[in-house]
């Protein structure tokens, strides 16, 4: 294996562990948003789709890259919007007047 | 843009996205944390779109406009369609990874050339980017129709179906093997994406609307690791680590589920909760109490707290918006109204506090489960809208229920307990309520939105100076 390949697996061990810790801490009130915005974040496939996409090497490649692309950019775009909405929605008890 | 900026660009977009997790773990960081992941995201598709390799841009902007066009709905869906949008997304985030993973292995078996580059490893990352990526694309599907009442929502089951979903999965995999000892037999992988795309199907297929929370974390968890794996492929590490995040946060998740049910993930994927599982005791002839809502308002009306607690009946009868007016129009008498939330109310993790948030419930007035439990001995009148099983109070007595040992809410320690039931039918575990037949407890029959509208309107009558 690659060396190149080795440092991505300790990088995906970091990153997992990471996660863990912090996604642990998540008040459960925001569980909801928490998973839609890890979904709009998960998208970054789009990085790998906008490749494939556009380096049109065959035509399979392409037709395949343009559909991830669009299946990515729905996610981005969805999942950071609902994520934001709902939480514009958890409001605390206005002052007593 | 030199590769090194590029570089640069995508530990910026990582940096971005664990902020972002990291914010939202509160309400008051949480919209900064959206703020920040969005940011995150505009790096890493500048970055990518600059990338010397990217030679023609008209099919990435069709795709840009289309996912567009098609997102915004998606975000605009009512919060009581959430968890089927969920569903829906965690689809389009495995299709991605699937058709890329296919994109990168044709692109690597043109020729004996280009094969040089399709490495053991590489095939690997790829198998399993295209197993994960299929089967949850599928499997999520499922759960969207099962969610949106297109399939059937209870479970289905066959004599044999562990045994046929477990060979299904074991052949999945042993043709990602083959295709690693040898990535050239390309007539393999058409197998494997078959293989995975079934199996996804047939893994939803005997699971119950009640154990959606953990189904759907899970699907969620195993959309990170797609992602994660596609940046093995594409020897990414902007890719490894935000598939990462969100692995380990569907991870979470759904044990933060299993836990709340007292489950394993064993039992939630191969047990088939909720099916038959006929009914034991059914012998004995037990009586309930029923109230009227005149009477179950004047009750509500002079108590001093309340505690409501919702489950997915609320959601089902879309009853949040009565239910914020009856928690007005408490509040407004001096009732201190509360609401007891468990984990698993509802079809997806967080379910209940989003929708009583839409209904502007003041998110302060909602309480987890071990603080509801700390306050409901002392609490008057606790009210149980649409919530059956994480209320039963066998699962703290009676050790030969099936869901013995399960965390519940307390609500039979309250004074009083309302119940808001269409009828005595058991839940989703198919086990009787033994709360219902309490001498404290009284059976509001009808359906959740209807008779929560019907005590507001008794409750402002009342006020009203008493014309009925």
């Amino acid at each position: 294996m690659e060396t190149d390949q080795l440092s991505n697996f300790y990088v995906f061990l970091l990153a997992t562990f990471l996660g863990l810790e912090v996604i642990r801490r998540v008040s459960p009130l925001l569980h909801t948003p928490l998973m839609s915005l890890t979904n709009a974040i998960s998208a970054i496939t789009v990085v790998g789709s906008i490749v494939i996409a556009g380096e049109q090497r065959t035509t399979l490649s392409t037709v395949l890259g343009t559909v991830a692309v669009t299946a990515s950019m729905i996610n981005i775009v969805g999942g950071y919007m609902i994520t934001y909405r709902m939480l514009k929605m958890f409001k605390k008890r206005e002052p007593k007047h | 843009m030199n590769e090194h900026v590029i570089h640069f660009i995508y530990m910026a977009a990582a940096a971005c996205f664990i902020l972002a997790l990291k914010w939202l773990s509160a309400v008051p960081t949480a919209k900064r944390g959206v703020i920040t992941g969005i940011l995150g995201m505009l790096l890493a598709v500048g970055g990518t779109v600059l990338a010397p390799e990217i030679r023609h841009y008209l099919w990435i902007l069709v795709a840009f406009a289309v996912g567009g066009i098609i997102g915004v709905p998606m975000a605009l869906m009512p919060m009581t369609a959430v968890p089927q949008r969920t569903a829906l997304s965690h689809a389009f985030g495995a299709l991605a990874a699937a058709l890329v993973g296919t994109a990168e292995y044709y692109l690597d078996t043109r020729d004996v050339f280009t094969l040089t580059n399709l490495t053991h490893f590489k095939m690997g990352a790829i198998g399993l980017e295209v197993l994960l990526g299929f089967l949850t694309f599928t499997a999520s599907l499922m759960a969207f129709g099962k969610l949106q009442e297109i399939l059937p929502t209870r479970p289905i089951t066959y004599k044999g179906q562990n045994i046929v979903n477990l060979s299904l999965l074991t052949a999945a995999v042993v043709v990602t093997i083959l295709l690693i000892l040898d990535p050239g037999k390309t007539y393999l992988f058409p197998v494997l994406m078959v293989l995975s795309l079934a199996f996804g199907v047939l893994f939803i297929i005997p699971i119950g609307g009640a154990d959606m929370p953990t189904v759907i974390s899970l699907l969620n968890s195993y959309a990170g690791l797609s992602a994660s794996a596609m940046g093995f492929v594409l020897n990414n590490k902007l890719l490894i680590i935000a598939g990462a995040l969100d692995g380990s946060s569907g991870f979470i998740l759904s044990i933060i589920m299993c836990k709340a049910m007292n489950r394993s993930f064993t039992n939630v994927l191969f047990g088939a909760f909720g099916q038959v599982q006929a009914a034991a005791v059914a012998g004995e002839q037990k009586t309930a109490r029923s109230a009227a809502p005149e009477e179950a308002a004047a009750l509500l009306e002079a108590a001093n707290s309340v505690m409501i607690v919702p489950g997915y009946g609320m959601a089902a009868a879309q009853a949040q918006h009565a239910v914020r007016e009856l928690y007005d129009t408490l509040t407004k008498r001096g009732v201190d109204v509360k609401f007891a939330i468990h984990p698993v109310a509802g079809r997806m993790p967080g379910h209940m506090n989003v929708l009583l948030a839409e209904a502007d419930i003041p998110y302060d007035r909602l309480l987890e489960m071990e603080d509801a439990n700390r306050e409901l001995p002392q609490t008057d009148v606790a009210l149980v809208i649409g919530a059956n099983d994480v209320t039963n109070p066998a699962a703290r007595t009676d050790k030969s229920s099936p869901i013995y040992g399960m965390p519940i809410l307390d609500v039979d320690k309250a004074r009083t307990v309302m119940v808001i039931k269409r009828s005595l039918n058991p839940g989703f575990a198919g086990i009787d309520n033994e709360l219902y037949y309490l001498d404290k407890t009284l059976m509001l029959f009808g359906d959740a939105k209807g008779f929560t509208t019907q005590l507001v309107k008794n409750l402002a009558t009342d006020n009203g100076g008493g014309f009925h």
